[in-house]
């Protein structure tokens, strides 16, 4: 049996959500980061249409329209409001691990989750389960990983954000009929996220004149003297 | 009616502190929205005791026994902690006119730690766990000192990066629950009657994804490198708050999940909880020894006691449940009155290095008794209210049949004990290095020591049965055997 077009359109969008995960690992610039995570979010939006339209489901479309309204609107708009413009111009030369080994990294955590997923994707019945869940758990993993391997500020709060994006294109094929007033509290929950750490950004770059999170180090445990 | 007053207060608190005529009456509008809270939460508390099960918005908002417990224990701490912030905060240097601004924030962050115990239906919980978590963070960075900005942003990056985890979490155990039962109206009563016909290897992933994410933000260990730096950096009120309830609240869900895996006969998960507890006491007790800075030691002892909880929740008797949420009680009442002390220590001596602290009966004989009170009880000395439920976990874990479990416990409080009290022993007594005037503490913070060690020294000696009767339907909750 063929697969029906928006089925095989939200596979397509998968890839691409894959591929945006690692642009935003391998992206320098600021600026670059966000611009991958709005894309991201926007083929988010994207299948939960297509899925909404296959299904007939009102949930998925509504979804897809919180998506769009939160993570392509609000958030690239309150972190423009928050942070000044020299912001985003800024270019991370000091990256923990450099960008061919990050690379690596996030192709092997790709398979892992092929991996990990497969008893759960072998047990459901759904195509789609079985494209959104690993991806989905990839989305995640390398959000972890860029959160780890960042040392700017933005990027460390985009990766956050790219772990949200992970969890909610697995949750579409998983937990399509979610109560709408929790998807609803999730995207404010998504914003607000946004907004806290966009102000204690704010903080720290008027306290430190820096964005430099790695640079944050002078709280930790040392032996002690007099023992 | 109350359970959704509860809620509606500090949310018009906060509304109240942020208009601008009223800012300079913020304290006191956060004052009465406490002590409002903490009044309601007994009444809740109080109905749960007569009639099991409170209803707000059926099958929304319901309170039984597990959510009153924490209801009343959050309201009690953020109580006491806001009458103590009325003195401690004039003395920060940085905040003095954004205070404000602190009060509105400790609203919210008391609306979010009420939202969570009061909520019956379950994706809901994930936002109330997160929305704690968000509030937190600018209260810690409130004082915007390089350290306390630090510790906010390694607080923010580590507990935030949780919530997508146990989103990914909420999102598996709705899969289990709707392709089980065909309901997408998800509540924890409805969780534990659908258990069993449950997907169990869905379940148990959807436990550790929740586990992993919510365990970071309640400190266990190895999540909990953010908790002593967060601890030591906020401001002493807020350190209380934190210590106290918002590490027991992502565990209050971490625990109310428990007892959905454990009404699922395929997916058992007790025996896990009970070494990951124990890893959490380990590297805490061991971490305890060679502190140097009184309030990171308050936090290590924090660490600790989740683990104590997570343990006796793990070993999943009757006896130990009783166990477990009696240390949840007394880890609360007694963990806020150790900040409260570090705070008045630390107005006195404005260091927070145990080096520097010398001879404190010399210099406050009001600081020092404080000290060695809240140490003794906090370490788990007798006649304290945490030797006892300590003392009741272990025999229940005896009881149980697990020696090994019991011994190791045993063995780690111990060294936690020693721990804590060869620092306070320094602290408390000797000579002082140089001899300093004693600055007299704001009354505010006299009071608040006094009314929080009162239920301390009382919970020890004496049980009342109303509370005594609020432990038993907790421990009902937890769905021991």
């Amino acid at each position: 049996m063929p697969t029906p077009i928006p089925e095989a359109l939200n596979t397509l969008s998968a890839g691409l959500i894959l591929l945006s995960a690692f642009a935003m690992v391998a992206t320098r610039q600021v600026q670059g980061v966000v611009r991958f995570f709005v894309i991201q979010s926007v083929l988010l939006a994207a299948s939960c249409f297509l899925l909404g339209y296959s299904r007939n489901s009102v949930h998925l479309w509504s979804l897809g329209a919180i998506t769009i309204a939160a993570k392509v609107v609000t958030i690239p708009w309150v972190l423009r409001r928050l942070l000044p413009g020299d912001f985003y111009e800024r270019r991370e030369i000091s990256q923990a691990v450099n960008i061919p080994s990050s690379l690596l990294l996030a192709l092997l955590l790709t398979v892992a989750s092929e991996f990990l997923t497969g008893p759960l994707v072998m047990a459901a019945r759904d195509p789609v389960v079985r494209v959104n869940l690993p991806i989905g758990l990839a989305g995640i993993l390398i959000g972890a990983y860029s959160l780890i391997a960042r040392r700017e500020a933005i990027p460390q709060l985009i990766g956050i954000l790219a772990m949200e994006n992970g969890a909610f294109f697995a949750g579409v094929a998983i937990a399509p009929e979610l109560p709408i007033i929790a998807e609803l509290a999730v995207a404010m929950d998504v914003i607000l996220i946004a907004v806290v750490v966009g102000l204690l950004t704010r903080n720290i770059q008027q306290t430190h004149g820096t964005t430099e999170a790695g640079a944050l180090s002078e709280l930790k445990e040392d032996p002690v003297a007099w023992l | 009616m109350a359970l959704i007053a509860i809620l509606a207060v500090p949310l018009a608190a906060a509304l109240l502190c942020w208009l601008a005529p009223l800012r300079r009456f913020a304290w006191g509008i956060t004052v009465a929205s406490t002590w409002t809270v903490f009044a309601l939460a007994v009444y809740v508390s109080a109905e749960v005791i007569a009639s099991k099960r409170v209803v707000g918005i059926p099958g929304w908002f319901e309170a039984d026994g597990l959510s009153a417990l924490v209801l009343v224990l959050v309201g009690f701490v953020c109580a006491l902690a806001c009458v103590f912030a009325g003195g401690y905060m004039r003395h920060s240097e940085t905040g003095r006119n954004r205070l404000w601004w602190f009060y509105c924030n400790y609203n919210l962050f008391l609306f979010a730690l009420i939202f969570v115990p009061a909520l019956a239906e379950t994706n809901l919980v994930w936002v109330g766990v997160s929305m704690v978590t968000l509030f937190a963070v600018l209260l810690v960075g409130f004082e915007q000192t390089t350290n306390a900005l630090e510790a906010a942003w390694k607080y923010a990056v580590l507990t935030i990066m949780g919530s997508p985890i146990s989103l990914f979490g909420f999102f598996t155990l709705f899969w289990a629950y709707h392709s089980a039962t065909g309901s997408s109206w998800e509540t924890w009563e409805g969780l534990r009657g659908a258990a069993s016909s449950m997907d169990p290897n869905l379940l148990k992933l959807s436990f550790l994804l929740v586990f992993v994410g919510f365990g970071a933000k309640s400190g266990l260990a190895p999540m909990h490198t953010w908790l002593p730096d967060a601890h030591s950096q906020a401001p002493t009120p807020v350190c209380a708050v934190l210590s106290g309830v918002k590490t027991t609240v992502p565990l209050y869900v971490i625990l109310r999940f428990l007892s959905v895996i454990l009404a699922s006969p395929a997916a058992r998960l007790g025996n896990w909880m009970v070494v990951l507890g124990l890893i959490s006491v380990g590297i805490a007790a061991f971490l305890l020894i060679q502190v140097r800075d009184y309030k990171r030691m308050f936090a290590y002892s924090t660490v600790e006691h989740m683990g104590i909880i997570l343990t006796a929740a793990g070993l999943a008797t009757q006896a130990s449940d009783f166990g477990a949420v009696s240390q949840m009680l007394n880890h609360t009442i007694t963990k806020s009155l150790c900040f409260y002390v570090a705070g008045i220590i630390l107005l006195i001596l404005s260091t927070r290095e145990i080096r520097s602290v010398r001879g404190l009966f010399r210099t406050s004989p009001f600081a020092a008794s404080a000290l060695l009170l809240c140490s003794l009880a906090i370490a788990g000395a007798p006649p304290f209210p945490i030797f006892l439920s300590e003392f009741s976990i272990l025999s229940a874990g005896v009881r149980a049949g697990q020696p090994t479990v019991v011994a190791v416990l045993a063995t780690l409080i111990v060294i936690a004990f020693i721990g804590i009290m060869f620092h306070v022993n320094r602290m408390a007594f000797g000579r002082p290095p140089a001899p300093r005037p004693a600055e007299g503490l704001p009354l505010s913070c006299r009071f608040t020591v006094l009314a929080a060690a009162a239920p301390v020294v009382l919970l020890g000696i004496y049980m009342p049965p109303p509370v005594q009767e609020l432990l038993q339907l907790a421990a009902r909750q937890l769905g021991g055997h």
